[in-house]
């Protein structure tokens, strides 16, 4: 993020991908959201319609 | 400080001090321990909740709660059948505001697949003085194979909310010897 | 946009939206409210509970435990952590707030919900505790109430990413946002998810109180409920979190021993730390125990590695800042030497120590699949969250706010000598709470339960001697930290309404340390540094888990076998 370009001659940084990620607040907001709905929610609920009746 | 933007640029690949390093080792196995011996648990200890559910409708409950009492009681106890069924029975007990019906009797070290629904609201089966509790859902059934060990006078407090009345919700479980 | 004013604050050099500070002002201020009424409610609640004294009769009893839980559990927490949540995007980004107006209109439907739901509660209509369970029904309002609540709240998790959108593009900060405001993103995330599924599961159930939808399913409303209620203790855990860097920053110019390994810990709490919905599942039919199993653990406990990571990474960050200034001597200096008699050290160490010993063992325990089976509804389970939401995040609230009080509301903390001594009282009332509550638990006493003499019920029964014991100190806890509470209550509104204003820069450290020396501040220092005293505390507490954790197997082992 900062403002000022790299100089001529030196190497461009390159930021680690997990840096990358952990600078990616929307992704995080995507992933923390996906994640318990699929696991929690979504997984339970299929538990839950699957209930059979009662003989 | 952690009130400002990390003061290197790439942080990253920071060395991470061999305290953290370590102390991050033990944590992580100290989980898989944790996890692994609720799988353990289910493959040698005998204490495991059964799954085993299905719906229902608080008048189709009823019946077979009624049936139970109609085959099997053998006297009353404050007004309240008491049922003695045979071994490995199916025992349907349920809760209503505020009374756990019937009052059961069973026999030591004997199996019996124990029913457990609700009439009207939820209810929360806590079996004292051994504090087994169970969640108990109105169109829902839950089938526990439980297997008394000691034999004594057992009460069945209600421990889910269940309007006014929620501390009167009382049932007794009696076992004994053979 | 371009009509936002800024002060400069004199101790930080941070530049200060005006709106972001009376937004910050307005949330704390409604919290405090909350948590005074929610805490009135509690201590009647404990005073009931113990068996000579039954203060309350049974309807009175669970209306006021209903409003207890309504207005400390969500109330107060969340508009505290709204406040937070601006604090660490608009002030620590040097950043305006974005959309203000939104903000604002964020604020007054969460307070026109809150004020709602108490007053259906307070109506008599509404006693179906916090949980509200179907098929017990509440009054309409109760739960349109909380709706309105849970959109303010979204809205204002909406202004608070916004926020780090406008600081991103107008490069108020430089490279990664700071730690703390990582935490508060976490917290504002898990925030999301809570309040949407809140919105989800309250919205048909609200149909429902009008008589437009005809049945709400008990087990799919608990499933879904609890992916709010239990995830909304989860924005406690990482806004506490958060502040406890915060507070180790401020006071001590304290850094992360590592971005890398608590920024880590952070993400593993916004990918796994809400599965812990399931803790409220695990007795219950029609769910199977691989969903049971792998939710309550957090995905194998990498929730649990997360908050183990931030156990020793914020007191090493103090030690380490500590040594750096001198005090070098033995393995405990550096503690020994903190300032013990700034109420916002205090508090956050005690909440630091409480938490884990309290409320994060207990809860990972009660949370294991079968041990679950012996602790269900018991008072454990309020032991255990006392020792999370209370021990843990309103005392960190409290201490942050003995700071949010100079640096924000520009105020001298009134009453010094009463401050200095509030986080112990309210701790020591706390940690009594959670323990006579956990040891009642322990022995069977049922929760939310008027009488445990079981005076009018059809069989006799009796908890045994130990229990009552339990709930009387219990009782005793509980007016500890109500004069805790007084206190705190006393303080911030002397301080805001009546304090003196502070114009000039403020040493927020104890005068006992020697200026922050340049070290603290730089990294590759991951060689050298050297934090003895902090590993002796995480081993003490690594030992009290796991004897813990095995000793309730073991009670597990003498129940009724079943299967």
């Amino acid at each position: 993020m900062s403002d000022k370009e790299p100089a001529a001659g030196e190497e461009p940084v390159r930021i680690p991908f997990m840096q990358r990620v952990l600078d990616n607040h929307f992704l995080l907001l995507f992933l923390g959201v996906v994640v318990p709905t699929v696991l929690y929610i979504i997984w339970g609920i299929l538990e839950l319609v699957q209930i059979p009746v009662a003989p | 400080m952690a009130i400002s933007p990390p003061s290197d640029k790439i942080w990253w690949n920071n060395p991470v001090h061999r305290v953290e390093l370590i102390w991050i080792a033990v944590a992580f196995a100290w989980g898989l321990v944790m996890f692994f011996m609720m799988i353990y648990w289910h493959a040698t200890g005998s204490q495991n909740l059964a799954t085993e559910s299905y719906r229902t409708t608080p008048n189709a409950y009823y019946a077979k709660v009624e049936r139970n009492v109609a085959d099997w009681q053998v006297r009353e106890l404050n007004g309240i059948p008491v049922i003695k069924p045979p071994i490995g029975a199916d025992i349907y007990l349920l809760g209503r505001m505020w009374l756990w019906y019937p009052v059961i009797e069973l026999e030591r070290g004997q199996s019996y697949r124990l029913h457990l629904s609700s009439l009207d609201l939820q209810h929360g089966f806590s079996l004292q003085p051994i504090n087994i509790n169970v969640q108990v859902h109105p169109g829902y059934e839950h089938v526990l194979t439980v297997t008394p060990d000691k034999s004594g006078e057992y009460t069945v407090v209600c421990n889910e909310f269940c309007g006014l009345g929620h501390h009167m919700m009382l049932g007794k479980i009696f076992v004994v010897d053979r | 946009m371009s009509k936002t004013l800024f002060r400069t604050c004199p101790t930080t050099g941070l530049k200060i939206d005006l709106s972001a500070q009376a937004l910050i002002k307005a949330n704390a201020v409604a919290a405090v409210v909350f948590l005074a009424i929610g805490g009135l409610f509690g201590l009647s609640v404990a005073l009931t509970r113990w068996p000579a004294v039954h203060l309350l009769p049974a309807d009175w009893f669970y209306l006021a435990l209903t409003a207890h839980g309504l207005d400390v559990l969500l109330l107060w927490i969340i508009f505290f952590e709204i406040a937070v949540l601006y604090f660490a995007s608009a002030i620590l980004l040097n950043s305006r707030i974005a959309a203000p107006r939104w903000a604002w209109a964020a604020f007054a439907l969460m307070l026109t919900g809150g004020l709602v739901t108490n007053v259906a509660v307070l109506q008599g209509q509404s006693t179906v505790m916090f949980t509200s369970y179907p098929p017990m029904m509440a009054a309409q309002h109760f739960y349109l109430g909380l709706i309105l609540f849970a959109v303010g709240a979204l809205i204002a998790c909406g202004v608070f990413f916004g926020t780090l959108v406008i600081a991103r593009d107008e490069k108020t900060y430089q490279g990664s946002i700071p730690l703390v405001t990582f935490g508060a993103l976490t917290a504002a995330i898990i925030a999301v998810f809570t309040l949407a599924s809140g919105a989800i599961i309250l919205i048909p159930t609200w149909l429902w109180s009008m008589g437009l939808v005809s049945n709400i399913d008990p087990l799919m409303y608990k499933l879904v409920w609890w992916a709010m209620g239990h995830s909304s203790q989860q924005i406690n855990v990482s806004a506490h979190v958060a502040i406890w860097y915060a507070i180790a920053a401020m006071l001590f110019g304290a850094k992360p021993l590592s971005e890398k390994v608590s920024r880590g810990a952070f993400l593993l709490y916004i990918l796994f730390l809400q599965l812990a919905s399931a803790h409220h599942l695990l007795v219950e039919p029609g769910l199977s125990s691989e969903w049971k199993v792998f939710n309550t653990s957090y995905a194998m406990y990498l929730a649990v590695l997360g908050s183990m990571i931030h156990g020793l990474s914020v007191p090493g960050a103090m030690e380490a800042a500590q040594r750096a200034r001198g005090f070098n001597k033995g393995i405990f200096e550096w503690l020994r030497k903190a300032p013990w008699g700034n109420p916002a050290f205090s508090g956050m160490f005690l909440s630091l120590v409480m938490f884990g010993f309290l409320g994060g063992i207990s809860g990972v325990v009660m949370g294991t699949e079968q041990i679950n089976i012996i602790i269900h509804n018991t008072l454990y389970v309020p032991g255990h969250f006392h020792g999370t939401v209370v021990a843990g995040t309103t005392l960190t609230f409290m201490a942050m706010t003995y700071l949010l009080i100079p640096l924000i509301f520009q105020r001298q903390v009134a009453f010094p000598k009463l401050a200095r001594w509030q986080p112990y009282v309210f701790g020591l009332g706390v940690a009594g709470i959670s323990l006579f509550m956990m040891g009642a638990g322990t022995l069977g006493v049922s929760r939310r339960h008027w009488d445990i003499t079981f005076a009018t019920a059809p069989f006799d029964f009796n908890y045994p001697p130990t229990a009552f014991l339990m709930m009387a100190l219990n009782g005793m806890s509980a007016i500890a930290a109500s004069i805790g509470g007084l206190m705190f209550i006393v303080i911030v509104v002397a301080s805001v309404f009546f304090g003196k204003p502070v114009r000039d820069k403020i040493i927020l450290a104890a005068p006992s340390g020697q200026p922050i020396s340049g070290a603290v501040a730089t990294y590759g220092s991951a060689g050298t540094l050297r934090i003895p005293g902090t590993l002796v505390l995480v081993g003490i507490f690594f030992v009290a888990f796991v004897l813990y954790y095995f000793v309730n197997w073991k009670y597990l082992s003498e129940i009724w076998p079943m299967r």
